[in-house]
């Protein structure tokens, strides 16, 4: 580990007792409009969204501009702001209807948009210039200067290529004075952010327009070429040649990135489910906030790991925060990694007087299931399920129709948006 | 119109010797600790010596600084800048903006060029470089025809397209080789296999073959094919593509040589004999590349009549 060297310009004695006052914002990915309101509910002071435009993950079902306004709707009820991925590097074809589109998005009250191509920066400048403009991973920005030159361009934050590691972040941060945005958990590229075209000439799709196929997480076998002889450098049984990054997961750097002033800290993952947001931001959430609350007494629970692990479907590690990744880092061979926990059902609804929790399937359950609740009004508990009936109140013992609506006995109480965690052997 | 300059990558000074005498208008030169995937390694006082050389003979050297650099690296990036304003090659490449904020802040007057590689793919970015000291872009390769004139055709700065040779396709900084034989316990195959350049990535499904090596950039993976443009010219010269390059990452010197000697040839066959001489020689022309491509590397090209989706 680095040594953590207390930063005095974010501190305040508050009732004598020292205390960080600047917080950094903790960034949610949200896919959806339904992901948007639960990584808002379990704490994201931000969240980042897709339009259907100009955005990388074109696979995501990403926001119309009517979602987006009941998007920053909801947020702002919670004090939570919206910013709009727009980081393709556009071709010309990409060019039309730009300008509607950023004027849109102001409209609806986003805070700003996260941009790579200076043609967005440029256009957004012009038409839309009450939208904060954010630079995006994809520019790979590695250097003090390079973030030099994008805040001279006006650029209000810059989203750090995920090649920084800690002292490169703490060289940039005394050296200009722009707000700076890393990531902290999720999926990564293994390549420099827009510097990979695999899939381009794997797959004949773009990866700088939202079409990357990761061709980087297949499997390829290692040769070497002898005047035009073709000799394997791999032995029979042996894993193949990989370059699979295991997922960023720096939980335990939190207090070191905070002491370092990092503005924002960004969780990878639009294509995630509800289930991931929740648990990934509940427990970031918490890390942020108790450090920030007591620096001194501060201890990394071993139930927030845990905690994290149950929604973990990759093995996980800190990257370059910390130093230079080795092999250990990467996935060879047979990798999968289940969770023993499934998310099963999302509460919409619990009647204190009868105790009865109503939800909604997520996944298969039946009754003498063993399951967990979990979500920011409770303590995550355990219970056995019980009798079950459906929506028109006949009794079932099996809960096997996608999103159908289910209704059972729970003693302690539960909220909207709380949701359940179903066990099962690995 | 006006010829297209034939821009060349040599991998020596003696080299740069045989392109002139092959017919190469521009030599693009540097060192990894500064450029990305260079044919060859020039050191500064080879630099030097490259530049009084090719100024010699009436020809131009461009120089490459388009790494994305570091912290610690930028110190000696200011240093290498310094030395090239005296050395007075005729262009800087660069990828990085940390190399305008040096350019500006030191007083350089070489002009740049803006190569990113995979990035650079509207006429906007290249008119937003421009205006901040590129002039010319070098486009990305993974453009259609279409869109590269018309990339042309909105630009107010120079346009550089690569018409033959190797493309990168992948650049990490983790060290992707020396990995994969750590996990197999290989130590010594670290050691041993780190200058190595002969090896590639087999995908079986494709059944294609991309070369992969690992310098102090980090790991770079090139394409499966080689791209040849040389019977397929007419539009470029029609729209006026102020510079061809020919890439020689990872080819022999000889190959090279031969290559930049045949793309004379159909320059000069239609800007001093007109588009019936070129059409009549260019698929021979086409045949004499075919006849001493090295073995794994099939012709295509590139992504100028490919469709692309995302």
């Amino acid at each position: 580990m680095l040594q953590l060297i207390e930063n005095e310009s974010i501190r305040e004695t508050i009732n004598g007792k020292r205390v960080i006052t600047k917080k950094p914002e903790l960034l949610a990915p949200a896919g959806s409009l339904e992901k948007l309101k639960v990584a808002v509910h379990y704490g994201a002071d931000a969240v980042f969204i897709g339009g259907q435009e100009f955005g990388l993950r074109s696979n995501a079902d990403n926001f119309t501009i009517e979602e987006m306004r009941e998007g920053v709707e909801f947020a702002k009820k919670y004090g939570t702001v919206v910013y709009v991925t727009t980081n393709i590097f556009a071709h010309n074809e990409n060019m039309a209807g730009l300008e509607e589109y950023l004027r849109a998005i102001a409209d609806v009250g986003v805070k700003g948009i996260i941009v790579a191509d200076p043609l967005i920066i440029e256009t957004c400048k012009k038409v839309a210039p009450e939208l904060e403009i954010h630079l995006s991973t994809q520019q790979s920005s590695t250097n003090w200067k390079a973030v030099k030159f994008w805040k001279d361009e006006g650029l209000d934050r810059i989203v750090l290529a995920r090649e920084v590691g800690a002292e490169e972040i703490r060289q940039i941060k005394e050296k200009v004075d722009i707000e700076i945005e890393t990531f902290v958990h999720g999926a990564m590229c293994i390549a420099y952010s827009g510097r990979c075209v695999l899939s381009n000439h794997m797959t004949a799709r773009d990866s700088n327009r939202g079409g990357c196929c990761q061709s980087c997480r297949w499997d390829y076998d290692l040769y070497e070429n002898v005047d035009g002889n073709e000799i394997p450098l791999f032995n029979q049984g042996d894993a193949p040649f990989a370059m699979s990054p295991k997922d960023l997961k720096l939980i335990e750097s939190i207090p070191h990135m905070i002491e370092l002033g990092i503005d924002s800290l960004k969780v990878e993952g639009r294509m995630k489910s509800i289930h991931y947001v929740a648990t990934v931001i509940s427990v970031y959430r918490k890390v942020i906030d108790s450090y920030c609350a007591d620096p001194e007494n501060f201890k990394i629970k071993r139930e927030w790991l845990e905690e994290l692990d149950r929604c973990a479907n990759r093995a996980t590690a800190s990257a370059f925060f910390e130093g230079e990744p080795s092999y250990k880092q990467q996935m060879y061979g047979f990798h999968a990694k289940k969770p023993e926990w499934d998310f099963a059902g999302f509460v919409l609804d619990y009647d204190e007087e009868t105790q009865m929790v109503t939800l909604q399937q997520r996944n298969y359950f039946k009754t003498g299931d063993k399951v967990e609740f979990f979500g920011p009004e409770i303590d995550t508990f355990t219970m056995t399920v019980g009798q079950m009936w459906n929506e028109d109140n006949e009794p079932i013992e099996v809960a096997n129709h996608p999103l159908q609506i289910v209704k059972f006995k729970v003693e302690q109480p539960l909220h909207p948006y709380n949701m359940m965690r179903r066990w099962h052997k690995k | 119109m006006k010829k297209p300059e034939l821009l060349v990558t040599p991998k020596s000074l003696s080299h740069i010797k045989d392109l002139i005498e092959a017919g190469a208008d521009a030599f693009l030169i540097g060192e990894q600790r500064f450029g990305l995937r260079l044919a060859g390694e020039f050191d500064i006082d080879q630099v030097k010596e490259a530049t009084e050389m090719i100024h010699k003979a009436g020809k131009k050297v461009y120089v490459s600084c388009n790494a994305l650099f570091h912290n610690d690296r930028l110190e000696e990036l200011d240093e290498y800048l310094k030395k090239l304003q005296k050395i007075g090659p005729d262009a800087i490449l660069f990828g990085d903006p940390a190399v305008v904020v040096s350019v500006r802040e030191f007083g350089i007057t070489i002009p740049l060029h803006w190569n990113p590689e995979t990035t650079a793919t509207n006429w906007f970015q290249v008119n937003y470089w421009g205006e901040r000291g590129a002039k010319r872009t070098v486009l990305a390769r993974e453009l259609s025809l279409d869109e590269i004139l018309e990339i042309k055709e909105n630009s107010k700065y120079e346009i550089e397209v690569q018409v033959h040779g190797m493309t990168c396709i992948f650049q990490s900084k983790r060290k992707l080789l020396g990995n994969y034989f750590l996990y197999r316990g290989q130590v010594m195959e670290v050691e041993n296999r780190k200058e190595n350049k002969n090896m590639f990535l087999h995908d079986k499904e494709r059944n294609n073959r991309y070369p992969i090596y690992e310098d102090m950039n980090g790991t770079h993976i090139f394409s499966p094919n080689d791209i040849c443009l040389i019977d397929e010219l007419t539009e470029f010269f029609e729209a006026g593509i102020d510079a061809f390059k020919i890439d020689g990452i990872l080819k022999s010197e000889e190959y090279i040589t031969t290559v930049t000697k045949l793309y004379r040839q159909a320059i000069d066959a239609y800007f001093d004999l007109g588009e019936e001489a070129y059409d009549e020689i260019k698929d021979d022309l086409y045949e004499q590349i075919a006849a001493i491509q090295p073995p794994l590397r099939p012709l295509d090209t590139g992504f100028i009549y490919k469709e692309t989706v995302y």
